[in-house]
């Protein structure tokens, strides 16, 4: 028999360190399979960042930088200006691109920064324990917010990809979920446009995908996809969500 | 014919697959792997398709899925 | 050689250029502003990038990604915007990556104004950011340190794969004079085997700086202490001027240790015997320049533009076996050198009758 699905290339064989039922592994999946498939294993450079997300540099077999909270972006651009026929990407959760590093988002998106970022959002903070996140929903309970996120003191969550999306310099947003086998297939399209974009030298790519926390959402795996269906895909963009001329005839 | 295998040291007996299996063949099995986890095992491979929608919703890309040539 | 007139902030973007420099990531503040200017109308043309970057933070961390990939890199700053810097420095230091930095420091705290001072020395020469690590850190006096220091910082970053700060001030970075531009010095092949630069034909690398286990902390710190004991050991510079026969001693760096050196010829023709040491390595600081002196001359007198900062290591190196006094000015403000002179008259008792 033919072996159909198999362990990407793109991925060490260390086992993924998350929680049961996190679909952090999924997004890394999608992302390992789109650089075998693409064959830039061996020619791109990942900037891993402080969070769940951070571990993402034992598992992708490419070359790896550990950056600071929120300077993932920044850390990208200085090894992207420096080795510009490199494939340089992010993998960044939305505490670390929407709260503490949002400047380089920004500002990634206003230079046109030829880099590809990966943003994991799934409304709290994970590694610090289900803290609330500037993406967390209005009234959901964390641990700082325990009798529900309230806007008027706290604020309305943001949705970056939306906000990236309106500056000339990003060439192609999409915000993406993984809650179902349909919705990780245009996942992995979206990431693999977004790598493209970087081949062409075309700008700055974000992807958003839309995760789950079941740990600190004190959920079951499977409650959490649903919650994660009825609750942020109404509140979050979805979609490509700026895609030019010439990433379309990409 | 299809196959759908487990690798168990990587399960973490979340239980996606089992929902997304179209055949329902998918169940928590009464062992576990090093790490304690009761992994997930194939209740009868006769009924696998190769759907792969198993594979592509496991988090820790635990399974794999084979199938006959056409 | 060329000998050419030019300002201090813009020598040490031509040493830069001069020194295979590749990038230069930085934010606008003065009194240090013209590096960026003077690498913006330059550095392109000779094969460099220059980015102005959103904040002095993402400057340092562009600066940290390059010099993952083994270009040579270089940022410059004054005073508040390095203290911003210092989170990226900390995770430089870490993953020990090459890379020059410029504070000409002006005068703090807060917001302060745009003088020269001295007060960053302890961020300087004591890590500055958190955790334990040290900077080496260059002290330049003249339009020509300026340069050399600069050539020179390129190469003591490679050769122990660690941050170099050049700390300059206001005054020297706003001053013309003239200066050598001379041809970079030869330096070895540095070993780049740990550069992350896409992994085809060998093994994937991490360059990142968490520790998992306290145990692999420890093994991580004595690692680093080695180093810094190492660099300690062998990189001490200092420039000694009428040191060898003085009773008193001078001790200052910079603009201040410049302003020594005409104290010291005043004091001479007074018949005062007066020296200087004039550390050039504030990190790893001088110790050895002092062995020579602590058991043989009456006082010292650290000259300084803060509240007293490099006389807590003068007073280390000398264990205290003397007075050592300390004369100040702050806030922008430079001493003159007889303002100086007087001072050390007066503590060490030497103003002859008639003349106060």
């Amino acid at each position: 028999m033919e072996k159909v699905f198999a362990r990407s290339k793109g991925l060490t064989d260390v086992p993924f360190s998350f929680c049961p039922g996190c679909t952090h592994g999924i997004i890394m999946r999608l992302i390992a399979e789109v650089l075998e498939e693409l064959d830039i294993i061996e020619d791109t450079i990942g900037i891993s960042p402080v969070g769940c997300a951070g571990f993402s540099q034992d598992f992708f077999s490419c070359d790896f930088i550990g950056a600071a909270h929120g300077r993932a972006q920044a850390v990208g651009i200085g090894a992207k200006r420096a080795l510009p026929d490199k494939i340089v990407f992010t993998y960044q959760g939305d505490g670390d691109i929407a709260a503490i590093g949002t400047q380089h988002a920004i500002h990634a998106a206003a230079r046109g920064e030829k880099i590809t970022s990966i943003m994991v959002n799934n409304a709290i903070f994970g590694m610090t324990g289900g803290q609330m996140a500037p993406t967390s929903l209005e009234g959901m309970k964390t641990v700082t917010s325990p009798y529900g996120k309230d806007v008027s003191t706290t604020g309305y969550p943001i949705d970056m990809p939306t906000l990236v999306a309106n500056l000339p310099g990003a060439v192609y947003v999409a915000s993406v979920s993984v809650d179902s086998p349909k919705n990780i297939a245009q996942a992995k399209k979206a990431i693999k446009k977004a790598f493209k974009v970087q081949q062409a030298g075309l700008g700055f790519s974000l992807v958003s995908l839309l995760s789950t926390c079941p740990t600190n959402w004190n959920m079951s795996p499977s409650d959490s996809l649903k919650w994660l269906r009825e609750n942020m895909m109404p509140v979050y963009k979805m979609g490509e969500l700026k895609v030019t001329e010439e990433v379309e005839s990409l | 014919m299809a196959k759908v295998k487990v690798i168990e040291k990587y399960c973490k007996s979340c239980g996606l697959c089992i929902e997304v299996c179209p055949k329902k063949i998918l169940t928590i099995g009464d062992k576990t792997n090093e790490k304690g986890y009761f992994t997930v095992i194939c209740t009868d491979q006769e009924k696998c398709i190769g759907c792969t929608l198993c594979a592509k919703m496991c988090p820790d890309v635990a399974i794999e899925v084979y199938k006959d040539k056409k | 050689m060329e000998r050419v007139l030019m300002k201090g902030n813009e020598i040490i973007g031509e040493a830069a250029i001069r020194s295979g420099c590749k990038l230069f990531f930085g934010y606008p503040i003065t009194p240090s502003t013209e590096v960026i200017e003077y690498l913006s109308a330059n550095f392109p043309r000779a094969g460099g990038t220059v980015l102005q970057a959103e904040d002095e933070i993402g400057a340092i961390n562009m600066c940290y990604g390059a010099s993952c990939t083994g270009a040579r890199v270089m940022t410059a700053s004054s005073s508040p915007g390095i203290s911003l810097k210092q989170e990226g420095i900390s995770y430089s230091a870490a993953v020990e990556l090459p890379m020059v930095i410029v504070n000409v420091n002006r005068c703090g705290p807060g917001l302060g104004g745009l003088g020269p001072a001295q007060s960053d020395y302890f961020q300087s020469t004591k890590g500055g950011g958190h955790g334990d690590y040290r900077v080496i850190t260059l002290a330049p006096s003249t339009a020509q340190e300026l340069y050399d220091f600069t050539m020179q910082a390129f190469d003591l970053a490679d050769k122990h794969r660690n941050p170099v700060l050049i700390l300059s001030d206001g005054f020297l970075g706003q001053t013309m004079e003239p200066v050598v531009l001379k041809e970079r010095p030869k330096a070895p092949e540095y070993d780049k085997s740990w550069i992350v630069n896409g992994s085809k034909g060998r093994e994937k690398r991490i360059l990142a700086s968490y520790s998992l286990t306290n145990e692999i902390g420890e093994k991580n710190n004595l690692y680093w202490e080695k180093k810094y004991n190492g660099i300690q050991e062998t990189e001490q510079q200092w420039e000694e001027f009428y040191a060898e026969d003085a009773e008193y001693l001078l001790v200052s760096y910079g603009t201040t240790g410049r302003i020594c050196k005409s104290t010291v010829l005043n004091a001479r023709k007074k018949g005062i015997k007066l020296g200087l040491i004039r550390p050039i390595t504030l990190w790893p600081f001088p110790d050895k320049a002092f062995i020579p002196y602590k058991d043989k001359v009456k006082g010292m007198v650290t000259v300084e533009l803060n509240t007293g900062q490099m006389i807590e290591d003068v007073k280390l190196a000398v264990e205290c076996k003397m007075p050592v006094h300390l004369y100040r000015r702050q806030g922008g403000m430079l001493p003159t050198e007889n303002e100086i002179l007087n001072y050390v008259e007066d503590k060490f008792g030497l103003s002859k009758e008639g003349e106060a």
